[in-house]
């Protein structure tokens, strides 16, 4: 299901430590619906004084139906967090847990199959619906702005680059998605575009990848065959060297296909407005809208 | 995390792979004693972190105990550089010391992270002891790939078929039926990203061994292995990221840049590395200080940068979330302090704090200009540089 046009938008958030609790109030500060926490030794308390905090999953869907899942849960438990919401057949679950071991994603991942469950991250900021006041994830609030450009990004710091510059030159977002950085995630370039392209508050697709894997290719030849919308695109990396992973555990050059410029080449062709920096998204969002 | 080849070929033998009698040797009175042992040619093997040895002269073959003495004299305590240690010097503190084998055929095998299909797979190629990303670009018809679904681990129908291509002896063939089946078992127990023998040697006698062995373990899978930790040679890391490690920054070297780069976030960091294109130079490493890095990692961050001698100029960009610019401010202040050194500063704030954080910096006695974005950041550089 397209978690642009979801009709009810309740979320439960897994994981109340430190980091979790804190991103919580900001998105409840946004404006999202939390309807319920899951935290194994915070169960049967209330989180800001009246959203009610259960043991585990099932309880708080039975409770509370939520339809999203937040996940701050640690790595070496958040594998096991995802199959929980999975289980509970949670639509829609964003994990923004960095540092999750490979064996354990593959696994996830394997288990996803055939379920109607969409996972985006993990290691990911998540995503965030302007105009319905959605925040599911990290994505600071107050830079974004309600619009008609689609935002999708691997980097969380290249999410927040674009949407300042945007919202700066008054261009407005219909919705921004943080897809993560690892090798092994739930949701593609090619399944945030295909939304994008479907999704009628979309007018333009912002789109930042970086070195690693072939996902940047894969989106180039759907936005080839089957988009109409037009599309923007950075690509960083161009300056790292080949098989030492830059921070993210998914940007790591592994050979040709894995290389910015191989990149860059292939949306070129499929008629993607390229942006030689992240910082000349906005300005080349600008020039696109104008000529529209 | 990569192992030494003597460390993956402990985990093997306790696998039941079978290797070559062997030892791993600090001393080359230890490596003599063991030549002695092996009683004929041995091969002695410099334990380094990088892949091409043998062309590197890294691999000697030796005729007996005396001459076996004589190599490991000559190789502990060097460096060796090979095609794909990426210009690095990898010190040898340890050589191998192991029995000489016959060898009539030689295989390639691996299991690692397809991140294509995201799933384990198995590889296996009859050129063995090539350079398997050449064999792969070459002729990709002599490699077999099985992809392993896993929740379910390799089906041994589908070894059976790999193996029934090759058209071996049965006695081979049943040998390397359970070599892939235990390397299997130790990618999946130990976490591994990568387990290759390259190669796999079938001796004259018809014995399958595992002459050479990597090993790369999934560093976000180290809490569950922590028998493993004791393993990591830090001898083998480049001192600088090694120190940046100790302060959970992701820092790394890079060659033949001069821009030292200071960033939060990996994306931004890269973007940041890319911009010095534009200033007509190149980046001297990647450093991304973390969402909510403390005053003390800023100041570590900036004495790693400026202590490396390729530095000719620091680009700080930092966006200010959970990170608050004037506690980096700080930081930057105390390492220049304690650093001792006038390396010019080009400096982009932004978000929580960044007023203040460029008041503290302009009293300080750094020498620092300031730029609203990246772009006009590259032209500070380009100036301060001297770049026409």
């Amino acid at each position: 299901m397209s978690l642009l046009n979801k009709n009810s938008n309740k979320v439960l958030i897994q994981g109340l430590g430190r980091d979790g609790s804190f991103q919580a109030e900001r998105c409840i500060e946004f404006g999202t619906n939390i309807v319920s926490g899951v935290h194994p030794t915070k169960a049967g308390e209330k989180f800001k004084q009246d959203i009610p905090i259960f043991g585990s999953v099932n309880e708080a869907v039975s409770e509370t139906s939520p339809d999203i899942g937040l996940i701050f849960v640690p790595a070496p438990f958040a594998a096991d967090a995802i199959i929980e919401q999975i289980d509970a057949n949670i639509s829609v679950i964003v994990c923004v847990t960095e540092g999750i071991p490979i064996a354990d994603m593959v696994k996830v991942n394997e288990y996803l199959k055939g379920k109607m469950t969409r996972l985006i991250g993990p290691n990911c900021p998540g995503y965030l619906i302007p105009e319905k006041k959605l925040k599911v994830g990290i994505i600071p609030g107050s830079i974004v702005k309600p619009g008609n450009v689609g935002v999708v990004s691997r980097s969380g710091t290249l999410t927040y680059e674009a949407i300042v510059q945007l919202t700066k030159l008054g261009i407005g977002q219909s919705a921004c998605v943080g897809i993560g950085g690892d090798p092994i995630n739930g949701t593609s370039f090619v399944d945030v575009i295909d939304m994008f392209e479907e999704d009628d508050n979309t007018e333009a697709i912002v789109m930042i990848g970086e070195i690693g894997g072939t996902k940047e290719q894969e989106a180039a030849e759907r936005i080839k065959n089957s988009v109409s919308k037009p599309v923007v695109a950075s690509i960083v990396g161009q300056t790292a060297p080949e098989g030492r992973r830059m921070g993210h555990a998914g940007a790591v050059i592994t050979g040709k296909s894995a290389l910015a410029s191989e990149k860059i080449n292939s949306l070129k062709d499929a008629g993607v407005v390229i942006a030689d920096s992240p910082t000349e998204i906005g300005q080349k969002v600008k020039e696109l809208l104008k000529i529209k | 995390m990569q192992l030494h080849e003597y460390q993956a070929k402990n985990i093997l033998n306790e696998h039941n792979v079978p290797i070559p009698f062997g030892k791993v040797a600090s001393s080359d009175l230890e490596c003599e004693e063991i030549a002695k042992s092996i009683n004929g040619r041995s091969v002695i093997k410099a334990q380094v972190h990088a892949g091409g040895r043998g062309k590197a002269g890294g691999i000697k073959v030796t005729e007996g105990p005396e001459e076996a003495k004589k190599v490991a004299q000559e190789m502990l305590g060097s460096t060796l550089k090979t095609f794909q240690s990426g210009g690095t010097e990898f010190p040898i503190n340890k050589v191998y010391v192991e029995e000489a084998s016959d060898i009539s055929r030689e295989f390639y095998l691996a299991v690692t992270m397809d991140f294509d299909e995201k799933c384990p797979v198995i590889i296996f190629s009859t050129e063995g002891g090539m350079n398997i990303e050449e064999v792969a670009e070459k002729t990709p018809e002599k490699i077999i790939k099985i992809h392993v679904n896993p929740l379910i681990g390799p089906s041994p129908y589908k070894i059976r078929n790999l193996l029934s291509l090759l058209k071996l002896e049965k006695k081979v063939s049943q040998q390397i039926f359970s070599i892939i089946q235990n390397l299997y078992e130790i990618f999946n127990s130990l976490d591994c990203t990568l387990i290759e023998i390259n190669p796999l040697a079938v001796t004259k006698k018809e014995k399958a061994l595992a002459l050479d062995a990597k090993i790369t373990i999934d560093d976000d899978s180290i809490f569950r292995h922590s028998d493993l930790e004791d393993l990591f040679d830090k001898t083998q890391m480049n001192q600088a990221e090694l120190k940046a490690l100790s302060s959970d920054l992701a820092y790394i070297k890079l060659d033949g840049g001069k821009v030292g780069c200071m960033v939060n976030g990996a994306g931004l960091a890269m973007a940041t590395m890319d911009i010095t294109i534009k200033a007509g130079t190149a980046p001297a490493n990647f450093l991304d200080v973390g969402g909510s890095a403390s005053e003390e990692r800023i100041e570590e961050a900036y004495k790693i940068i400026a202590s490396d001698r390729d530095v000719e100029i620091i680009l700080v960009n930092l966006f200010g979330g959970i990170l608050r610019c004037d506690v980096a401010a700080k930081g930057i202040i105390n390492g220049f302090k304690e650093s001792n050194n006038s390396i010019p500063m080009v400096v982009v704030l932004r978000g929580t704090n960044s007023n203040d954080a460029k008041l503290l910096l302009e009293k300080s006695a750094l020498d620092i200009s300031f730029a609203e974005d990246l772009p006009s950041a590259a032209l500070e550089i380009r100036n301060k540089l001297g770049i026409s």
